[in-house]
């Protein structure tokens, strides 16, 4: 594993066939590994999110490589690149299809801000109408940023209180 | 179809054939200023008889709100024969409500230019056959490119009003000036401390780094 995981410890000669855990740390444990994207590749940030999850990157490394272009199969978006006024309402729809629970990654300048595109035709901020998790800086990121956004969003799904969720 | 010696030949022929038409100002390519009522039939002319059978380009002006002629319409047409391009160009008659002849009867090509045209000038193509919107949203009220538009945008609803009702967001103006990229040429605004990057400093040019 990448990162030693510090929630669970399992001796098998202690503790035989049972193992002792926080519910929240299992399920956390459970979402932040396999964490797949929905891509929602809109502009030039898609080709650093294709290489990110080339061999030179591996975003397979984080459990994070499946790319679902079905909302209904995924659990985080990245939206890579300029979201349009025209494009925003469509974005918004896939994001309402995703099944819960569901994270957003603003991948680059302009889905965090709209970047250099202050424009009659450019949202400015994806967060005006999706709620955004993470936000990455750069134009376009590099793939190092993506990883290491989906490692802050890991540990913020680790931290989640999962079950009291679940039962809310 | 003939073949052609020089560009000043096409403008002469032009001239010969449509005395209406004037020589156009240009850098490049042989251009002339036709009646908009005669301009279809320069075009076909110039495609049947000149061989210029690909459109490249058509487009149009907006010289000022208060300029009459207003809109001038603009059309690209290259030989891939002769390998020379011709512009022709023609003022619209209303200022309001420009209304510009289709060519897409000459050339296929000119349906989505026309679309485009319309879609970001306003200027009506008639006879076209499907004039929509082609890159703004179908509904949206405004024709940026033209001159009394604000380059920052104007405040509109969304295309989608479920969108817009769960969201509660708009079409919103966003003026350069607030943006991370922009420079005040009047000097209101220091790039420096304009930078998202440097406001992220505690130390840059004016204020020294603390030791």
């Amino acid at each position: 594993m990448v990162s030693p995981n510090t929630d669970l410890a399992y001796d098998s000669k202690i503790e035989g066939d049972i193992i002792v855990s926080r519910l929240d740390s299992v399920v956390n444990w459970i979402r932040t590994n396999s964490m797949w994207p929905m891509p929602m590749g809109l502009a030039c940030c898609a080709i650093e999110l294709m290489s990110s999850a080339g061999a030179r990157f591996d975003i397979s490394r984080f459990g994070a490589e499946v790319m679902r272009f079905s909302p209904r199969q995924s659990d985080c978006m990245i939206v890579a690149g300029t979201v349009t006024y025209k494009m925003a309402p469509h974005l918004r729809r896939i994001y309402d299809q995703m099944a819960e629970p569901k994270w957003v990654i603003a991948m680059g300048a302009c889905a965090s801000s709209g970047g250099m595109y202050r424009s009659y035709a450019t949202l400015q901020g994806v967060d005006r109408i999706v709620p955004v998790d993470v936000y990455v800086s750069g134009c376009p990121p590099r793939p190092e940023a993506l990883l290491d956004a989906l490692i802050k969003l890991q540990n913020k799904v680790k931290r989640t209180p999962s079950f009291k969720n679940l039962t809310a | 179809m003939t073949a052609i010696a020089s560009d000043a030949d096409v403008t002469a022929s032009l001239q010969a054939k449509f005395p209406a038409a004037t020589l156009r100002p240009s850098v490049d390519h042989p251009a002339v200023n036709v009646p908009m009522g005669e301009v279809i039939a320069v075009l076909q002319w110039l495609r049947d008889e000149q061989g210029f059978d690909y459109c490249v380009d058509v487009t149009a002006i907006d010289w000022a709100e208060d300029v009459s002629p207003r809109f001038t319409a603009v059309w690209h047409a290259y030989s891939t024969t002769g390998h020379r391009y011709v512009r022709v160009a023609a003022d619209c008659t209303d200022d309001e409500n420009p209304s510009v002849p289709t060519a897409t009867g000459l050339w296929a090509a000119a349906d989505w230019h026309e679309r485009e045209t319309f879609d970001l000038m306003g200027i009506h193509f008639e006879g076209h056959p499907d004039l929509r919107r082609i890159l703004m949203w179908d509904g949206y009220p405004h024709h940026p490119l033209r001159k009394d538009f604000p380059l920052a945008g104007i405040e509109t609803e969304l295309p989608d009003i479920e969108v817009a009702e769960e969201t509660q967001a708009k079409v919103i103006a966003a003026p350069m000036a607030g943006g991370p990229f922009v420079a005040s040429s009047k000097g209101e605004v220091n790039m420096t401390d304009a930078e998202p990057r440097a406001k992220d400093e505690s130390w840059n040019e004016q204020t020294p780094k603390p030791e």
